[in-house]
């Protein structure tokens, strides 16, 4: 990994961090294995240079975009956010990137388009793609959502470019959604007016939402949701059990985009 | 085979299914355990998975036994591996019950030390609430549950003075339920794991074999039983 230029930026926890082996190597990448310790052993396969990026749908003009040019386009910002999965874990992690908002803007989606699609790289030659999911990897958020300024377009983490495992070479990062929201490793922006599918609800509906927001008071089918197991650097077998916040403790910033919103219904 | 090779062998089978549990106190000692990303989560999955994989070797005995004659000794070891089985799934239960649950035993450990035990019952009261709500919503935690219900049934039942006081036939009839027992673990499994994920996929092929292996044998008992009817019924 190469080192990345970061400035600091307002959004930014000062909660202790989670070590960088830690958040390196307990990873959901399905594309590269279904268990937490495979990202770290097989997404050494992913080649992320050279890599393009294409931006489809209701835009001005289609683009394919490199993503070095990508990179550049905005300064760096280094921002600590908490990083909460539907499992019931959480992280802190020093992201490396720039505001989603400012990407989509150069794109210059329609006034028709309400919707952005992330698509993630499929690749069988790269990564394992294991049965029982429609690759690629969709994910998509509301293009008021995807607006807000704490959506970020990420490249890096911990001071350094994204490791394979952790989504390189470009990934999006929602703070105050589940981490599965946040996809990994994406070859396209899709905008249009309809709701994209996405690939957890697709598997389940039943456990895993569109906006999936983090909400304590919303149960995940097979566990609470009320509590989280905080990975740091305690080192203890204990976990360590901190109350889960209503939109993972960024309701000042996102509580706006869901009012009047039936939560426990769009969950 | 000898008395002697029979308890060299029984030393084996403990030191083969002691060697999961060695493996999980070294990696605590050594502290390895406690620099995995979520130790609680990797302890669970541990033990459960152990539990499952003695339990079908459990249920393996007798199948291997019927290859041949000479096979017929295992059964000697049957008893104990399902032991060890118990002993794998109640690891796996208590953390879920002591470590998944929050239960501070730190703070409990402290308490008793200086002479506070209440505290044990005090962290107890915090953690039952959300194991309740578990155990009357959650049906993997359930069919879990069930599962190490009956091998607690055919543990307390194991013992040869309790089979002659209960009589063959009706220890024979509990002791069934072992079946009922691993394929509530394999469907505990699955529910467990996202929709998509086929991690359980080898357990269920290996318990499905299992599972097979004794309706063929029934069902060729059966065959072989035919001609010697047929025979009886020509001569009358």
């Amino acid at each position: 990994a190469d080192d990345l230029h970061a400035a600091p930026s307002q959004y930014t926890t000062t909660e202790p961090q989670t070590p960088f082996n830690k958040a390196t190597t307990y990873n959901n990448f399905y594309e590269f294995g279904t268990d937490k310790s495979d990202p770290a052993r097989n997404a050494h396969t992913l080649k992320t240079r050279p890599w393009t990026v294409q931006v489809t749908g209701m835009v001005k003009k289609p683009l394919t975009l490199d993503i070095d040019s990508i990179m550049k386009y905005r300064p760096i910002e280094s921002r600590v956010y908490r990083h909460r999965c539907v499992e019931a874990w959480s992280m802190v992690i020093p992201w490396d990137g720039y505001s989603l908002s400012q990407f989509i803007s150069f794109c210059e989606p329609l006034p028709s388009a309400k919707f952005v699609q992330f698509l993630s790289l499929a690749d069988r030659k790269q990564m394992n793609l294991p049965g029982g999911f429609d690759w690629p990897y969709s994910e998509g958020l509301r293009l008021d959502e995807a607006m807000n300024p704490l959506a970020l377009l990420t490249f890096g983490c911990y001071g350094q470019t994204l490791p394979n495992q952790n989504g390189a070479p470009i990934r999006v990062v929602m703070p105050w959604k589940y981490g599965f929201k946040n996809a990994k490793s994406i070859v396209k922006f899709h905008f249009t007016d309809k709701q994209p599918h996405t690939t957890w609800n697709d598997q389940n509906s039943s456990e895993y939402g569109f906006y999936s927001n983090v909400n304590p008071t919303v149960d995940h089918p097979r566990w609470s949701q009320a509590r989280e197991r905080r990975i740091d650097s305690t080192n203890s077998i204990l976990p360590r059990f901190i109350p889960t916040q209503m939109f993972n403790g960024y309701s000042d910033q996102v509580a706006s985009l869901y009012t009047g919103m039936n939560l426990k219904k769009y969950y | 085979m000898s008395k002697r090779a029979i308890i060299a062998l029984k030393v084996l089978v403990h030191f083969l299914c002691l060697v999961p549990f060695a493996w999980l106190v070294h990696s605590y000692n050594s502290g390895a355990l406690a620099l995995k990303a979520d130790p609680v989560n990797y302890i669970t999955h541990f033990t459960g998975d152990w539990a499952l994989y003695i339990l079908l070797a459990c249920l393996a005995v007798t199948p291997l036994r019927r290859f041949s004659p000479k096979l017929a000794f295992l059964i000697r070891f049957r008893r104990l591996i399902g032991l060890y089985a118990f002993f794998y799934a109640t690891l796996h239960l208590a953390t879920y019950i002591i470590l998944f649950s929050g239960y501070d035993i730190v703070m409990v450990l402290n308490g008793i030390r200086t002479g506070q035990p209440g505290v044990i019952i005090k962290e107890w009261k915090i953690v039952w609430p959300p194991i309740l709500n578990d155990l009357l919503k959650r049906r993997f935690i359930q069919v879990g549950f069930f599962a190490w219900l009956i091998l607690l049934a055919l543990a307390l039942t194991s013992p040869a003075f309790i089979m002659r006081a209960m009589g063959g036939k009706n220890w024979q009839r509990l002791h069934r339920l072992i079946y009922v027992a691993a394929i509530a673990a394999v469907i505990h499994f699955w529910w467990l794991v996202k929709t998509g994920v086929r991690t359980p996929w080898k357990d269920t092929a290996v318990l499905t074999i299992l599972l097979l292996a004794r309706i063929a044998f029934t069902a060729m008992k059966r065959l072989r039983a035919k001609p010697a009817l047929s025979t009886r019924t020509t001569k009358s």
